[in-house]
């Protein structure tokens, strides 16, 4: 069963220059116990989706179902039953107070979500031990590491035991390892609890490596979606870039035809194939170069990232916002080869 | 009753915060403490000539005002933590989670009042040593005034705090306001000593009445219709305040 099931979202702000259209009719399902990665540039409607997921924002058309309560019907349900973790960077931080103790905030947390006094300590206590912030109970929170403070501020999200928690840029702004040990504690929240987490992100590495499934939003409208390998696979093909002792062309006139390479190029001395399932093409292509008598100096396989299924989808790229770096060519400049 | 314990779950914690920069009673009451000591002593001495008249002593005059000067100055600038608290990111988690919304707004105010009221007392016991004379009651009485007044531009404070989101307007707002309300409440020296349009003009400051009124009570007169004016236009300020501010929490969009 769906635990967040939209129809038509949309949200159209007042402009000075006229009705800006932020969302444009957003379609989405998330099953229980998934992590869905919500992947697009700046500005590209994330955010206000996730405002209007989470009761922030008022759609202004649309309807949802988010964790069994109508979102337009009975927002206080949906507040009840979801957990938010705002994001951390931009005009606002990630929810908590600095002059704050870290234990306050947990016990606080949990008593406005309405838990017995004794029962918000206890959960507060539980989170501190889960989330790694031992010891720190008594600190306020702007002696906090970046890396503590965004544990607190997801633990904050978590005090009620939600059955869905949303997490806005959850890693954004952090070090590569307080970025990996939050992932950890997100896949936890799922194998241990059953958490079903909806984040949004703009590091292709993070939807990559953490989510089951992404949906990619651009100008407001959702424009893919599906498990990182499969939207990898349906945009780009595999990349395989060969050099060879004779001339590239002679080798491209030899593989070019053949079943699963989608396109051929000639690059310097390389020749540079776009190739559907490249790992299991691969011994095909080099029986081929084999029976022309073409020697094989080096080739190199590369899996597309979800940069390029971004380039392909959006015709920009994100690149320049990711801690990954690129493990192939855009598939564009192939092409233009 | 989920509102009233909402209210007190937000002012526990904002008390807390308070509690752990007390600094902020004490700096709030140093200018009025400071108009006590400099300009008490003239004022009584202008006082002395009997041309303000309307009170048993010159200090029974002169406290109200200070009084409603601190509430103006201390009330009115609270906007500033919501903008704060905005900018990090509390005011929308607190809207994420099923407390309501006007207990975000109602547990702050209530902090405010708590503080105004401390700063009060602590005004009035440094009243008493500069010869201050004044009724329990009257001094009770003037308490209910000053956590009115409290409420109202505390309310309206947090109101203008999280529409604008930006101290840059809030501040200037604020004095824009204060400044007026306060010279045209006959704080310092009473308005019945001004010219004739001065005092046409100063019917608008709705501090005017509240002010009278207190010091009425300070001279230990309860009834009559300058009392009765003075908490008409106190609760009914407050009641507009509240709404309007509350309109502004209740707000889906924020």
């Amino acid at each position: 069963m769906a635990i967040i099931e939209a129809r038509g979202l949309a949200r159209t702000f007042s402009s000075r220059r006229g009705p800006v259209e932020a969302v444009r009719g957003v379609d989405l399902d998330v099953e229980e116990g998934e992590i869905v990665g919500f992947l697009g540039p700046n500005g590209a409607g994330k955010t206000t989706t996730l405002r209007m997921l989470t009761t922030l924002l008022r759609p202004t058309a649309g309807t949802a179902t988010v964790a069994r309560a109508d979102l337009l019907r009975d927002p206080v349900g949906v507040r009840r039953r979801i957990g938010y973790v705002p994001q951390a960077i931009g005009t606002t931080a990630g929810g908590t107070d600095p002059s704050c103790l870290v234990a306050e905030e947990l016990r606080t947390q949990a008593e406005l979500y309405r838990l017995p006094r004794a029962e918000a300590v206890r959960r507060a206590a539980l989170l501190i031990g889960q989330l790694e912030l031992g010891g720190l109970e008594q600190r306020m929170v702007k002696t906090l590491s970046g890396g503590q403070r965004r544990r607190l501020e997801i633990a904050l999200g978590l005090v009620h035991s939600p059955r869905l928690l949303f997490l806005d840029e959850p890693t954004t702004g952090l070090d590569p390892q307080s970025r990996s040990n939050l992932w950890d504690h997100i896949r936890g929240l799922r194998e241990k609890l059953g958490t079903t987490v909806f984040l949004t992100t703009h590091y292709l590495e993070e939807a990559d490596t953490l989510c089951d499934r992404v949906l990619v939003i651009d100008h407001g409208k959702i424009v893919a979606e599906g498990s990182p390998d499969a939207l990898k696979r349906r945009i780009s093909g595999d990349l395989v870039t060969l050099s060879v002792s004779a001339d590239p062309r002679t080798a491209k006139g030899v593989l070019a035809g053949r079943p699963g390479v989608r396109e051929a190029a000639v690059d310097g001395r390389a020749l540079r194939l776009t190739v559907e399932h490249g790992e299991e093409a691969l011994p095909g292509l080099l029986r081929a170069l084999d029976g022309a008598g073409i020697a094989l100096v080096s080739i190199q396989l590369a899996r597309p990232t979800l940069d390029d299924v971004f380039l392909t989808l959006t015709g920009r790229s994100l690149r320049d916002d990711s801690p990954a770096g690129p493990a192939a060519e855009p598939v564009g400049a192939a092409a233009a080869g | 009753m989920s509102f009233a314990r909402d209210t007190l779950l937000i002012f526990r914690r904002q008390l807390r915060l308070s509690l752990r920069n007390p600094a902020w009673v004490i700096i709030g009451l140093i200018q009025p403490l400071l108009y006590l000591a400099f300009f008490g002593p003239l004022f009584a001495k202008v006082f002395d000539t009997g041309l303000i008249g309307g009170a048993r002593n010159a200090y029974g005059y002169f406290v109200p005002g200070l009084l409603i000067m601190m509430g103006l100055f201390g009330a009115a600038f609270v906007g500033f933590t919501i903008i704060a608290d905005w900018r990090n990111g509390v005011i929308e988690r607190f809207r994420v989670t099923p407390v309501s919304r006007l207990a975000i707004l109602a547990g702050r105010v209530l902090r405010d009042v708590v503080t105004l009221l401390v700063q009060a007392l602590l005004l009035v016991l440094a009243g008493l040593a500069f010869g201050l004379r004044a009724p329990v009651i009257g001094v009770l009485i003037g308490f209910g005034f000053i956590a009115v007044v409290a409420v109202s531009l505390a309310a309206l404070s947090y109101m203008t705090g999280l529409l604008t989101k930006s101290e840059d307007v809030l501040a200037p707002a604020v004095n824009m306001v204060t400044v007026p309300l306060m010279l045209l409440s006959g704080i310092m020296l009473p308005l019945v000593i001004g010219p004739g349009w001065l005092q046409v003009v100063a019917r608008v400051s709705p501090f005017r009445y509240i002010i009278n009124a207190m010091r009425a009570a300070y001279a230990g007169h309860y009834g009559g219709s300058i009392m009765i004016e003075g908490i008409a236009v106190a609760v009914g300020l407050a009641a507009l305040c509240l709404w309007l501010a509350g309109r502004a929490f209740m707000r889906e969009n924020a």
